[in-house]
């Protein structure tokens, strides 16, 4: 067998280990490439060759390299294929398996709702009045009562009885107070002033499904030298919309509050109303209270009420969102069961 | 009120239409108009088959010693009932529920139809039935139900076959409204009508009656009055009826009051009620033989005065200088508007009566009412204000219905005081006020119309209106109460919608606004429900867990509850009451914050100062997975709180935090509670609430904090500055050290700060350690100290410096063992 034959030979040999499927391909790399393995010892042995021997030896030498180069980095490569198959395959989970869910918190229903009502007014170029100084919830009869056209004795006062501290001083009935503290400080000379109250009131009342000593009002003044009613009925239907869809509709009634003439209680429909709907099936549902403001209101304030006009009316949020998700028990609101709580998450935007 | 709407037709041309839609189509039309309706219908409701028969005989049930078996007549046939009624007696014209009629039955509310029936072995078509077993309320019938059935007066001019539903008034149209403490006016059927005349076009006519026999004596020469002051009463009119006789009121009558919802008694006293639901005017009936003086006196009560005799329940002590009282000599006959003493009172001996109406002062009729916790129909119209105008007419009228009805002569004239001439009151304003509030645009003439619909007299000068205003409608008294009248009549409906005109101002957020929040914001990432809990709670409650000093308790003088009596001092104690709930609910595992005032007070007699606060709890397990074994055994603690407080006070902008170790707030554990401060301001606390405070409540283990938010807001950034991400390499070290047991990390991490030199740009704590290999009292601290330069790569050598300082400072000031 000559050298060439020789040479020839390792290939179709380490062809052959190659194709081994447990091969130890590193081993075979020793074995025929390295630096004491067969090719290296073939060329070793052919110092008594002629030139041209020499020349075609070596040659052939290089090319079965070459090529049992080649088919080792194939093979390494299968190899590495097959590792990660296996490795994947091994590392496979049941994805139908319950994830690792980070808790989000969620907004309080009620806040929700004053939030909606905050968006909707300041798009409308309403200010928020919200800060202690201007909307404390301990407030004086002053402010809570007589500035809101109730002297003492006001027959009206019983209407919303009332936690006092003191004679003078006590627990807010209603934020229509900060309608006053803002007002005595508004300069008309640069504009109307429109503004809204949200907050916390309290009414001495027994807890039950329909009645809480603490609940929430937001409170909405525009004073101005055009104010008018139908302006305060466009304002109402604007924010009834918003709350409960567009396709709803208000209707005012007579009523009667000490700090507004006239008065009236604004009720919403509890279905949609369209061009098809008849008057006499539309459901109304009471949701709030307003007015145009008293004369003595404004004076008490320094406003003249030949100058000026103004509109008011209060937001009940419990009671928009008791009707809006038909939470039957005010007091949901306050016990804070996080299986309420939870249940009014970001799905309601 | 409940308005009877066939009697108020009496007052209307050409009067209501009362079928059964045009009342509903009514009542709509009042609540858009005027004020709510809490009623509509008929008293019989849906009760049918109740006719009037006549017993024609009466024989006692064989097999009973209470039945009777009674052959009536209805007009047609007879028939056979069997009653256990006491007073049935031949010859009585009765109410029979006849069979296949339906009746209310009275224990359960709900409709029954009646059936023949067998009563121990007679058969009985039908029942007789008493005022009660048809529907109407116990407080209303004139006997108690225990004395039998129904018996009509042989005057009444009933038959048997009559429709004992329609006889009894009970078929009767009724409106049953609500009130607004304005409209005084529609508390009498006389303001009723003006007021629904104006809504349905109609002419109102006056009811009075004038036409009675005239006795021989005046009324001034029988009695006088005098009034202590103008203030008491503005007048107290008297009058008096002679040679009467007290007896049972003719059916007309009584029917008028039950329907309205008053119970009749005698003839006097019903008509005297009918012409107070007629006037809205209050009137008291006394017997004249009675009074031990003739001289009545208006005053206040004395010191000691009592209403009534003996000293039983049926006295009232009265409330000296405060209670008006009607006085005949130094007897007081009554607490003025509000309720007599009995045994004045009209009884059956009666022959000559007394007859007062009284002006007395709203506010103290109001106060009375409420202090002896009465109130009657009178004390109801005089607190809301009557028609002044209107008290001598009404009285008058009142007298000569008493006695048309009860036979006797009406006295001449009135004993008065008071009635000093008032001023008629008139309104002016200008014709444009009321386009100009309501936005509308009505004519003149349309303004004119609306407002004489009601019966005002109104005419224009100059572009001026004035209104002269009735008596009765003690609600208008400036422009903007006549505005309110066109506004309502033309209808709301009818207003046109629109938005402010003129200028926009632009609505903003202040930075407070957005502060707050971005606070809410931050705790809601951070997996915080937001919580709104009472604010009201008990003293101990409302101090637990302040922030800083006590303050004294704020409490309500007259709390509706002992559990709410206090204004709170912190949020605390309210989440923690939620956990309670929520535990006793199965909830095991909660994470919720809430942001509200809390009140302190310093002075009670100021407004408390008010500041917004910032508090949350974390209870049971914070492991976001269920069932993977890393994440699962995740209970919260300590670090899972203070890691939340670090977060959101990162993220909201407060920097300089450092937490300093608190022993002393009283209900926190004091070995796992921190002080939170940036730089040297005080902002709140973080730890475990204490484990004897909860154990007291059965809870398990809270983590909390609570923060003064106002503080916050006045110390946090309002601007994220920017920084370039520096482009230049990081090198780290990493520092362990033994340190004695109680050195605080804070100690060791502001050591490295202040020794590190200007290129240490974080410190991060990486491990503690206590165990093997630990001498006693010490503990093994590791952190990784990352420095880089913004503006050039670091050489090693410097950070190797800087180390080495950082090392010696440790050793010097700790006796730090670096390892």
């Amino acid at each position: 067998m000559t050298l060439v034959e020789e040479l020839q030979g390792f290939l179709e040999e380490a062809t052959t280990e190659l194709a081994k499927a447990d091969v130890d391909v590193e081993a075979v790399r020793v074995t025929f490439l390295g630096k004491k393995g067969k090719i290296t010892g073939v060329l070793k042995s052919m110092k008594d060759l002629s030139i041209d021997e020499k020349k075609e030896v070596g040659q052939v030498g290089n090319q079965v390299r070459t090529a049992i180069q080649g088919k080792i980095e194939e093979k390494k490569a299968a190899q590495a294929a097959a590792a990660l198959e296996e490795k994947l395959a091994a590392e496979t989970l049941d994805v139908t398996l319950p994830g690792a869910a980070p808790k989000l918190g969620t907004t309080h229903v009620l806040q929700q709702i004053m939030d909606e009502i905050e968006s909707h007014f300041l798009g409308l170029g309403y200010q928020i009045i919200d800060d202690p100084v201007d909307s404390p919830e301990v407030e004086t009869d002053e402010y809570n009562f007589e500035r809101e056209n109730l002297p003492k004795d006001h027959p009206a006062r019983d209407m919303q009885d009332t936690f006092y501290i003191t004679p003078e001083i006590l627990l807010r009935t209603q934020t229509s107070p900060v309608q006053s503290r803002v007002m005595e400080k508004h300069d008309f000379s640069k504009g109307p002033l429109k503004m809204i109250a949200p907050g916390k009131v309290y009414r001495r009342d027994t807890d039950d499904a329909t009645h809480s000593h603490q609940f929430h009002q937001v409170e909405g003044l525009v004073v101005g030298k055009n104010i008018t009613m139908a302006d305060l009925k466009g304002t109402l239907l604007s924010i009834m919309q918003e709350l409960f869809g567009e396709k709803h509709q208000i209707r005012l009634r007579p009523s009667y509050f000490p700090f507004t003439e006239p008065s009236v209680e604004v009720d919403v429909s509890w279905d949609e109303v369209t061009a098809d709907t008849k008057p006499e099936e539309i459901k109304w549902i009471e949701v709030l209270g307003a007015g145009m403001t008293h004369p003595n209101v404004l004076k008490m304030d320094g406003i003249d009420p030949e100058e000026y006009t103004a509109f008011a009316f209060g937001l009940g949020p419990d009671r928009f969102a008791m009707l809006k998700y038909g939470v039957e028990d005010i007091r949901q609101f306050y016990l804070n069961d996080t299986r309420f709580l939870e249940q009014f998450n970001e799905r309601g935007n | 009120m409940k308005t009877n709407l066939k009697w108020l037709n009496d007052y209307l041309t050409p009067g209501l239409d009362l079928s059964e839609q045009a009342i509903l189509d009514l009542a709509q039309q009042i609540e858009l108009t005027a004020v709510e309706i809490e009623e509509v219908g008929q008293a019989a409701a849906k009760q049918d088959g109740l006719v009037v028969v006549r017993v024609d005989e009466v024989k006692d049930h064989p097999d009973s010693d209470h039945l009777h078996i009674t052959q009536v007549f209805d007009g047609q046939e007879q028939i056979q009932v069997v009653t256990g009624a006491p007073n049935v007696a031949e010859g009585q014209l009765v109410i029979l529920a006849s069979v296949g009629s339906h009746i209310i039955d009275r224990e359960s509310g709900e409709m029954v139809k009646i059936r023949k029936a067998k009563l121990r072995g007679e058969v009985s078509y039908g029942m007789l039935s008493a005022l009660q077993e048809i529907g109407l309320p116990d407080a209303v019938c004139p006997e108690p139900i225990e004395n039998g059935i129904y018996v009509f007066d042989e005057k009444a001019g009933v038959n048997p076959g009559d429709d004992a539903l329609e006889v009894l008034g009970l078929k009767d149209p009724m409106v049953d409204t609500d009130l607004t403490p304005n409209r005084a006016d529609l508390l009498s059927m006389r303001g009723m009508a003006y007021e629904l005349a104006a809504m349905t076009n109609q002419q109102v006519q006056e009811q009075q009656v004038s036409e009675a026999p005239v006795s021989a004596t005046q009324a001034v020469d029988q009695v006088t009055v005098t009034s202590a002051s103008q203030s008491l009463a503005t007048g107290v009119a008297l009058s008096v009826i002679n040679d009467l006789t007290v007896e049972k009121s003719p059916l007309a009558l009584q029917r008028r009051l039950w329907t309205s919802g008053i119970k009749p008694t005698n003839n006097v006293l019903d008509a005297m009620q009918e012409q107070l639901l007629a006037t809205g005017q209050p009137l008291a009936a006394f017997d004249l033989a009675t009074l031990p003086d003739s001289n009545l006196t208006v005053r206040l009560a004395e010191e000691g005065e009592v209403l009534g005799q003996g000293d039983g329940e049926e006295t009232i002590a009265l409330r000296a200088g405060q209670d008006i009282v009607l006085a005949s000599g130094s007897q007081v006959l009554a607490l003025a508007g509000i309720q007599q003493d009995p045994n004045f009172a009209v009884s059956e001996k009666t022959r000559d009566v007394l007859l007062v109406a009284g002006q007395y002062n709203p506010s103290l009729i109001r106060q009375a009412a409420r202090r002896h916790g009465l109130r009657s129909a009178s004390s109801f119209r005089l607190e809301r204000g009557i028609d002044r105008s209107n008290t001598q007419t009404a009285l008058a009228s009142a007298a000569n219905c008493i006695a048309l009805l009860a036979n006797g002569k009406v006295a001449a004239g009135q004993a008065l005081v008071g009635f000093n001439q008032e001023e008629q009151v008139t309104i002016t304003m200008p014709l444009g006020r009321f386009n100009q509030v309501l936005g509308t645009s009505l004519t003149e003439d349309e303004i004119l119309m609306l407002l004489r619909k009601l019966a005002l007299d109104v005419s224009v000068d100059q572009g001026k209106l004035t209104a002269v205003i009735p008596g009765r409608r003690t609600d208008l008294r400036i422009p903007a109460d006549l505005v309110e009248e066109v506004g309502r009549l033309y209808g709301y409906d009818n207003l046109p919608t629109a938005l402010i005109d003129g200028q926009s101002t632009a609505g903003d957020l202040t930075g407070r606004q957005k502060k707050i929040r971005a606070s809410r914001q931050i705790m809601q990432a951070l997996g915080f429900d937001q919580a709104i809990s009472y604010a009201l709670m008990t003293p101990e409650k409302a101090t637990a867990f302040n922030i800083g000093a006590d303050h004294p308790v704020l409490a309500l003088n007259y709390p509706m509850s002992s559990d709410r009596t206090t204004a709170r001092q912190n949020l605390l104690s309210g989440l923690i009451d939620d956990v309670a709930y929520n535990v006793a609910r199965s909830v095991k595992n909660m994470a919720l914050y809430e942001q509200g005032r809390v009140f302190l007070n310093d002075n009670a007699a100021t407004q408390p100062v008010e500041q917004e606060h910032l508090a949350a709890v974390l209870v049971g397990s914070i492991a976001e997975s269920t069932w993977q074994p890393v994440v699962k055994e995740r209970e919260v603690d300590f670090y899972a709180m203070k890691g939340r407080v670090e977060s959101y006070l990162e993220n909201i902008g407060i920097e300089n935090v450092t937490f300093k170790a608190a022993k002393e707030h009283q209900n926190m554990h004091p070995g796992q509670t921190a002080d939170i401060y940036a730089g040297s301001v005080y902002l709140g606390y973080v730890g475990q609430v204490h484990p004897e405070f909860l154990a007291k409540q059965k809870l398990p283990a809270i983590f909390a904090f609570e923060l003064n938010l106002e503080e916050m807001i006045d110390v946090a950034k309002r601007d994220n500055a920017y920084q370039p991400i520096s482009r230049y390499p990081q090198i780290t070290r990493d520092l362990a050290i033994l340190v004695d047991a109680d050195l605080a990390n804070q100690e060791v991490v502001d050591l490295i700060w202040q020794t590190a030199g200007q290129h240490l740009k974080t410190v991060s704590f990486f491990d503690l350690y206590t165990g093997q290999g630990t001498p006693e009292n010490k503990k093994s601290l590791a952190y990784q100290l990352t420095y880089q330069d913004q503006n050039d790569t670091l050489v090693e050598e410097k950070v190797t410096k800087d180390f080495a300082k950082v090392q010696t400072a440790l050793v010097e000031k700790f006796g730090a063992e670096i390892r």
